[in-house]
């Protein structure tokens, strides 16, 4: 077993620890950060695989933002911190059924893939995976029309998050 | 290669020989000689951390018209020290009902928010902690850490004030993130790369003279995410008390402190690092490493002034206006500028290097001209509509 392998085994099992601590435990406070170590685990596992970009911008994205924005949604809306209903409803056994079947799934069909017991090959020094990246989101050959799509759809949802909070007498009322 | 030209490499080496000479694995020994690295990078930061509360304290003397520490050793050089045994004799206490474990995190998470920036600083040429190509989100993702931290302590600690303070204080650096993130992107323009390293080397005409505008905007996001004057909007003397950090007491409360002045101190060295070419000085970074150490701690001393200097003569400003002036001037500017300066600089890829930068600072001006004239009459109309409201009140006096 070579080191990566064992730091990817711990990066896992911190990952997967923190994420049934997120669903687990009561106190809605505790379940966001224990949230922001499963990203972080995540952010990890990226940047095992060389992908150094993704995992610093999983770290800005989602726990600078998202994560922080979870904590003030929480802090704000709720009066008492913990949760006392029941944690499980009636449909768990579909719930178990559905991740049982993706997780069979993708174990088999990573199964028939020839890389799946191969390691990573180092790259290249001098790879600039960056440059790489940014050229295929705005190259038509690539993912231009994915990634501008996905631009117009987050324009569209921060035009609606402006719509719902404005409040056009607001600024009238105080005269 | 010799000690002096390449320091850091040549000890790393000879202490890896040491360490396999005593029959330890060559991984082994890799990893633990990197790990002597970083206590060793901690250990000075830390070390150079003490002396920044001296400076600080006497640098804002120097700015009130006083004295500032003078009793304990030459200049009150040893005042830090008996800072440091006034924390750690102090009780440590912690508030009832707060959160244990979280409340003990925070202080941890906000030192390390600041020291983990040092990894991706190049303190010389061939001496940098690690050479990532994402150096320039990596500030950005530190700070989020930071962030993090703020809301945990101001939670934890189970009081209406810590908390309210720590709201205010994560509003207004998620708000200047935005900025600061647009215009860090100038820089890598130039560069073509997010690399530290890479950014410097480019560096042959500082970036502040071509984006001077870039450089500003840099300086107050960094501001507004140490939390200092004029952005000090968690604190509030008489409302607030001091913010998300009250309720810690003894060396949690020094490691709240500390991590501000380091961070103080670090995004000096980070404007130094974007804006004014880092550890280049007209060639002499080529001479010694040493000596260029010594060049970037200097400029990283001379940031860390500027930003002491603005704490100690800007006036506060309140949070409403402190957060409108981000999302209603900043925001657009900084993103008004990053398209400018993307345009300017495809525009003039191919011009002479006198055009280039007249070119670029002409664009700066005529963006920040434009800027402050829009500002300038959104204000006089808001002046109007609430003096014109008022007028007919005064008409009968």
């Amino acid at each position: 077993m070579t080191a990566q392998q064992i730091i990817f085994i711990l990066i896992a099992l911190f990952t997967l620890g923190s994420a049934v601590m997120v669903v687990t435990t009561r106190n809605l406070v505790h379940a966001a950060l224990w949230l922001v170590s499963t990203l972080f685990g995540v952010a990890v596992v990226y940047a095992l695989l060389n992908a150094n970009f993704i995992a610093v911008v999983q770290v800005v994205i989602y726990i600078g933002a998202i994560a922080i924005l979870f904590i003030f949604a929480v802090m704000l809306t709720r009066k008492d911190m913990r949760d006392a209903g029941p944690q499980i409803n009636k449909n768990w056994w579909a719930g178990v059924l559905v991740s049982l079947l993706v997780f069979g799934g993708l174990v088999y069909m990573l199964k028939e893939w020839s890389g799946f017991t191969k390691t990573a090959s180092e790259l290249p020094p001098g790879f600039d995976s960056i440059g790489l990246l940014g050229e295929a989101l705005v190259s038509p050959n690539a993912y231009v029309l994915p990634f501008e799509v996905a631009s117009v759809l987050l324009l569209a949802a921060l035009v609606g998050a402006v719509y719902v909070a404005f409040n056009p007498r607001a600024g009238k009322s105080d005269k | 290669m010799s000690f002096w030209n390449d320091p850091l490499k040549v000890a790393a080496d000879w202490l890896e020989g040491v360490f396999t000479g005593w029959g330890m694995n060559a991984d082994a020994a890799h990893v633990l000689v990197a790990f002597l690295g970083v206590f060793l990078l901690i250990t000075i930061l830390m070390v150079i951390d003490i002396f920044l509360v001296w400076v600080e304290r006497k640098v804002v003397a120097r700015f009130q018209d006083r004295l500032g520490p003078n009793r304990v050793g030459p200049f009150g050089l040893i005042q830090p020290f008996a800072d440091i045994i006034k924390l750690i004799i102090k009780e440590d206490t912690t508030p009832g009902n707060a959160d244990k474990v979280v409340y003990n995190l925070a202080p941890i998470l906000s030192m390390m928010s600041v020291l983990i920036l040092w990894a991706v600083v190049p303190l010389a040429p061939v001496m940098l902690g690690t050479d990532l190509n994402v150096g320039a989100l990596f500030l950005i993702a530190a700070g989020a850490i930071g962030t993090l931290s703020i809301i945990m302590a101001g939670w934890a600690s189970n009081n209406k004030f810590a908390l309210i303070g720590g709201f205010r204080q994560v509003a207004v650096m998620v708000s200047f993130e935005i900025p600061m993130l647009t215009v860090l992107m100038i820089p890598v323009i130039f560069a073509e790369s997010m690399n530290m390293n890479a950014i410097i080397a480019a560096q042959s005409t500082w970036y502040f003279l071509i984006s001077p505008l870039g450089a500003l905007i840099f300086l107050v996001a960094a501001i507004a995410e140490l939390g200092r004057a004029p952005f000090d909007l968690a604190e509030g003397e008489s409302e607030l008390v001091s913010g998300f950090n009250i309720e810690y007491s003894g060396m949690k409360f020094g490691m709240f402190y500390a991590g501000e002045l380091l961070h103080a101190f670090t995004f000096g060295g980070f404007w130094a690092i974007l804006f004014f070419g880092g550890y280049r000085f007209f060639g002499l970074e080529q001479v010694s490493p040493f000596l260029a150490i010594l060049i970037l701690i200097i400029k990283a001393m001379l940031g860390y002034w500027v930003i002491m200097w603005v704490k100690y003569t800007m006036m506060r400003i309140r949070i409403d206006q402190m957060l409108a002036f981000n999302w209603k001037f900043l925001t657009p500017l900084a993103f008004a500028l990053l398209l400018v300066t993307a345009l300017m600089n495809a525009l003039l890829a191919s011009a002479p290097a006198w055009l280039y930068t007249l070119g670029m600072i002409l664009a700066n001006i005529v963006t920040g001209w434009i800027a402050i004239e829009i500002a300038r009459s959104a204000t006089r109309s808001e002046r109007e509509r609430i003096e014109g409201g008022k007028k007919p009140a005064e008409a009968h006096h």
